[in-house]
């Protein structure tokens, strides 16, 4: 069941793992795309903070449209639609029914997709939500099947997104996007202790 | 004035402008505006700049360009909180806005247009 201050708390979580981590998003992307990746999520995250901060909130979908405005508008990168098309798809699913967490999160991929066309295996960040929330529906989700969902993206060659120009060059590298969509579920995981 | 306007996105501010510049020049009867880059003036899309010029532009049918991947998602973004009908093309950036502002201006009616823009289609 989601709450405006369980849905605060978390993606404040996902902010600072972000913050903390922006250093090494910054250098999976220099790998296979072009290196902006933490400083593109670490701006979007901080314009996110202040919206949560500083805007009313009546219940959790505005929570999750709040943070879907900042990182839509700040973000700069790919990410930005991304991010902010997953957020503003769980707020309308959120509008419907806050207390199935698992709908909301599958409204979220389904935006990515939507935005990206992305399917799971092509090195995205696809590739850590589809497997996340097909855990999530079957009561099974823990650490390991995030940390294993983003390791799973390091053998696969890109064929989205920037990194897909390397082609077999991007085989062995993690991709950023699944990274950073590993912080937004480990945030997640951490309010359900 | 032409009743359909013309709206650019790039990565890039100056490419924007620059493409702007060009489409102005052949298409003086055509509303063209243009977004470039991210708000700090980096290399990126950004939400507000593309809305913004999606509002300022005189037309309420909107054609739009953009020349890479997350300017289009950014753009795809815009238009879904718009009001106004935007149309996004995935013909090459300069030629595909080239194309459409010089038959707009010279008063082709919006079927031929899109005629003309088809063969241009490469993403």
């Amino acid at each position: 069941m989601l709450t405006v201050e369980n849905t605060k708390a978390w993606l404040l979580r996902f902010a600072e793992k972000v913050e903390a981590n922006k250093a090494h998003l910054s250098d999976l992307d220099s790998v296979i795309g072009d290196g902006d990746h933490g400083n593109n999520m670490a701006r979007g995250i901080k314009a996110m903070q202040e919206a949560l901060e500083s805007k009313e909130a009546s219940d959790p979908a505005d929570v999750l449209k709040n943070a879907s405005m900042a990182l839509l508008s700040k973000i700069g990168g790919a990410s930005g639609p991304l991010y902010g098309s997953a957020f503003l798809d769980m707020s309308k699913q959120a509008k419907e029914d806050a207390s199935d967490v698992s709908a909301i999160f599958r409204a979220g991929l389904s935006g990515i997709q939507k935005r990206g066309k992305a399917e799971p295996g092509e090195k995205t960040m696809v590739d850590v939500w589809h497997p996340v929330i097909k855990a999530l529906e079957s009561g099974e989700l823990t650490t390991d099947t995030i940390t294993d969902a983003v390791e799973a993206t390091k053998p696969l060659k890109a064929t989205k997104g920037r990194a897909s120009y390397l082609g077999e060059r991007s085989i062995g590298e993690l991709d950023p996007g699944a990274v950073s969509s590993s912080y937004l579920f480990e945030a997640w995981l951490e309010g359900e202790d | 004035m032409s009743e359909i306007g013309i709206v650019l996105s790039s990565h890039v501010s100056e490419l924007a402008e620059g493409v702007y510049k060009l489409l102005s020049e052949t298409a003086p009867k055509v509303s063209i505006t243009y977004a470039g880059g991210t708000d700090d003036g980096d290399i990126g899309s950004s939400f507000d700049a593309i809305t913004q010029a999606i509002e300022e532009n005189e037309a309420d049918h909107i054609l739009s360009f953009y020349d890479l991947g997350s300017a289009k998602m950014t753009m795809e973004m815009a238009i879904e909180y718009s009001d106004k009908t935007v149309e996004l093309f995935d013909v090459s950036f300069v030629e595909g806005a080239y194309t459409a502002a010089s038959l707009l201006s010279g008063g082709a009616d919006y079927d031929r247009v899109i005629e003309q823009l088809k063969p241009l289609i490469i993403k």
